[in-house]
């Protein structure tokens, strides 16, 4: 069974029709990577994942639960479905542990200890033990973006959304972020990554989508993909931006 | 142009004018914290509540700071007897302010939770944490940090405008000079003393205002 069904997803803002019925299965272990030009519904489609956004028609499920049912509890979803952003979102009145201890504490009513263990333990993970105690903002962009993936992974998710998760970095900074979410990868988290790292698509990746007018236009194992696409369209892309 | 300053005649009456003080600065601290709790619920009400309790709040709002803070008072110290609602002076004039305050610092508090980055609040309801705990936890502290100047600018304005409150006879700062005012026709001498003493206690308020917030607000 699939970990995230997606089945003819539609979405409008407005008039504007982003997701033109858009079907996916996810399973459990799997490394997809979305591609696609800005204003093809990739960023749009990972937010219905967690209920960020509404959907219109169609149907989500996302570890066994429907999205958008009537008497879904969002809560309940997004204890298991983490999400990281490419604004990073750290909140900047608390220091990197307390922004991973946030939700542990707050929603799974850990005690403080125990979350504060958990959080040496993630930030340890992404490689920043040193920098518990310090401010967002004295912090590099590479680095807080590893803490928000440590504050996910605080949630123990069974899915992680990475929405653009590097394209708002440095170039110099993008490695050590993706190093991390390698490193997820290997250990058999469920990734779902909105994507322009091409190379990282292809070398990580189990499965690539590559979105198209709201639609997924061509799918598959990305190494085949990227060597040999089927549509001009992605031919097109790839060509662009590889 | 020889007018001849006689402070000495106000002697007598310095437990009149320390009364009159400590009732100004009491009223002053009572309806800021209660008045910016007010607005906090106010606020929050009107970006995160259900959009029916929005308007009203709105109405709130829109009524209180267009109209005169005085006749708000009149109103209710000299209106609602009509509908049953007898208030003595003291409480009139507390909940005038409370419900002042309350309005001028929703709009406040509202501009510093709409500065608060989109991206803050989706973060932390992608974190399983509700609407509430968002607000609580994430949005407050940061909107707080934001409109603190402006927030400590109010409660300036509202405790110098609590001179207002002498009027239906609730026995403040003012209240007090016009007392001693009538009885000795000293009223160069009175005026300027707490006109003195208004100042002395805002500049006062402002700096210990500021040394708060930066207990309040010391990370970083």
């Amino acid at each position: 069974m699939s970990l995230v069904s997606i089945r003819d997803v539609r979405k409008s803002f407005g008039a504007n029709e982003v997701l033109k019925g858009v079907s996916l299965d996810i399973a459990k272990g799997d490394v997809v990577a979305i591609i696609g030009r800005s204003g093809s519904g990739k960023s749009t489609l990972l937010r219905c994942i967690n209920g960020l956004e509404t959907y219109q028609s169609g149907s989500i499920t996302a570890d066994g639960i429907e999205v958008a049912g009537a008497n879904t509890n969002l809560r309940e979803l997004r204890r298991h479905v983490g999400m990281v952003f490419q604004q990073f979102n750290l909140f900047p009145h608390l220091t990197a542990a307390e922004n991973v201890m946030l939700a542990p504490t707050v929603v799974n009513k850990v005690s403080k200890a125990e979350a504060r263990a958990t959080a040496a333990e993630v930030l340890a993970k992404v490689g920043l033990s040193e920098k518990m105690d310090a401010y967002p903002s004295e912090l590099s962009g590479g680095q807080q973006q590893r803490v928000a993936i440590a504050r996910s992974l605080a949630m123990r998710p069974k899915v992680l959304l990475c929405d653009e998760i590097t394209s708002a970095l440095d170039p110099e900074l993008v490695n050590e972020v993706l190093r991390v979410v390698e490193q997820l990868a290997r250990e058999g988290m469920t990734l779902i990554l909105v994507t322009h790292e091409m190379r990282f698509a292809r070398d990580v990746g189990t499965k690539l989508v590559f979105m198209h007018h709201g639609k997924v236009h061509e799918e598959g194992v990305p190494k085949e993909v990227f060597a040999a696409p089927r549509t001009p369209e992605l031919q097109q892309f790839v060509g662009q931006v590889g | 142009m020889s007018y001849k300053l006689q402070f000495a005649e106000l002697l007598p009456y310095w437990n009149v004018l320390l009364q009159g003080l400590v009732f100004t600065i009491v009223l002053t601290v009572v309806s800021t914290v209660a008045g910016i709790a007010v607005g906090t619920a106010g606020a929050s009400a009107r970006t995160f509540g259900p959009a029916w309790l929005g308007r009203i709040v709105a109405v709130y709002v829109e009524l209180i700071r267009n109209t005169p803070f005085i006749v708000q008072l009149f109103f209710i110290f000299f209106g609602l007897p009509a509908l049953g609602l007898k208030l003595s002076e003291t409480t009139a004039a507390f909940l005038a302010m409370v419900i002042n305050l309350g309005a001028y610092s929703t709009e406040i508090i509202r501009a510093g939770i709409e500065a608060v980055p989109k991206g803050h609040i989706e973060a932390g309801l992608s974190l399983a944490m509700t609407k509430w705990e968002v607000l609580r936890r994430i949005v407050l502290n940061q909107a707080f940090r934001k409109i603190y100047p402006a927030l400590s600018s109010q409660i300036i304005i509202v405790m110098l405008g609590s001179a207002v409150v002498s009027q239906i006879s609730a026995e403040d700062l003012t209240y007090a000079a016009n007392f001693i005012a009538s009885r000795n026709f000293r009223n160069f001498e009175v005026y300027l003393l707490v006109a003195l003493a208004y100042l002395l206690l805002a500049l006062l308020t402002r700096s210990l205002l500021r040394a708060l917030g930066r207990v309040i607000f010391k990370a970083r």
